[in-house]
């Protein structure tokens, strides 16, 4: 998206474009922010609210969360434009580890 | 283009933030950085999972009793708006509005402020209404160590923040200083990432048992 410079000689030109371009990435962002709210919401009332057995609920919110957290990754903290392979490298590989160590916790170690 | 070079808004580029070397080593770094963050995050919430409700006796609280949504809702709409904000500076930071940019900045500091009170607030009540402290059980531990790391991240990302808008007040905007405002809302973003799973994982979870 708006990640790369423009060169058409003209900078009068290339401000018009770039306003646009950065207006509609702001479009998605806004977009992004109104379904992290929505699943936000839909998460607390589901516990709050709802009477949904652990069984159905915990995968449940532990999904809604997921999904918001790559609205984060990709719309507000730009991983959706180029030039984020290294970013996303890292971050994979972070939680890869992660989540090895959360099973190995839950799993190997008990009480 | 250099550091130093002045712009208007018709020079500025479009990825201000990776435009010099300094930036572009500033915006690799700081993804690694993230990298290791999210290990040192899922290593703690791993503990917590495993030590969650792990009280020596029945008089103490546990994570269903501890609890309560609405403060949890209220702080989540606190940092959720807090990095939608910043997603706004950084808007008018590509469009080489230097005074937007700080006002946006300035209340995202705002919101995170408010969320690190209501924070503060939280833990006094757990202390003194369950005594719940971070010594006396191993969930106590586990719980304060997870959370009161996710909160020292929050007063760190405000201090860093004030300290960007305080010491570039007069510099205005230029590609010295654009990856340091990106790389601050980056962090900014990632303290919301690890939120999002505290507020399901800790809060949610903890509700359901």
């Amino acid at each position: 998206m708006a990640s790369e410079q423009t060169h058409s000689g003209n900078p009068r030109v290339d401000i018009e474009y770039r306003k646009k371009k950065s207006a509609e990435e702001m479009r998605y962002q806004i977009v992004s922010f109104s379904m992290m709210i929505f699943l936000t919401f839909v998460a607390f009332i589901a516990v709050g609210y709802g009477d949904f057995s652990a069984w159905f609920i915990v995968p449940f919110i532990l999904l809604l969360a997921v999904v918001q957290v790559v609205f984060q990754l990709y719309y507000f903290m730009h991983m959706s434009h180029k030039g984020h392979e290294a970013p996303a490298l890292f971050l994979y590989s972070g939680l890869l580890v992660g989540l090895i160590t959360i099973l190995a916790f839950m799993t190997i170690i008990w009480w | 283009m250099h550091v130093e070079d002045k712009f208007t808004a018709e020079t500025w580029p479009a990825a201000p933030e990776k435009q010099t070397l300094e930036g572009k080593n500033k915006f690799l770094g700081f993804w690694l950085f993230l990298g290791g963050e999210t290990v040192l995050f899922a290593s703690l919430f791993a503990t917590y999972l495993a030590l969650k409700d792990k009280v020596p006796n029945a008089e103490h609280a546990l994570a269903k009793d501890l609890f309560e949504l609405p403060l949890v809702f209220v702080a989540t709409m606190l940092l959720l708006t807090s990095s939608l904000t910043s997603v706004y500076a950084m808007y008018h930071m590509k469009n080489f509005n230097f005074k937007k940019m700080q006002l946006w900045l300035g209340l995202t500091v705002l919101l995170g402020f408010a969320f690190l009170l209501l924070e503060i607030y939280e833990f006094n009540h757990y202390v003194h209404e369950y005594h719940h402290t971070f010594t006396s059980s191993a969930f106590g531990s586990a719980f304060y160590t997870l959370v009161g790391f996710h909160g020292g991240h929050v007063a760190f990302g405000l201090l860093w923040i004030v300290t960007l808008m305080v010491r570039n007040a007069k510099r205005g905007l230029d590609l010295y200083n654009a990856p340091k405002f990106y790389v601050a809302s980056l962090y900014w973003h990632f303290i919301d990432v690890v939120w999002v799973f505290i507020f399901t994982v800790v809060y949610l979870m903890g509700m359901v048992g």
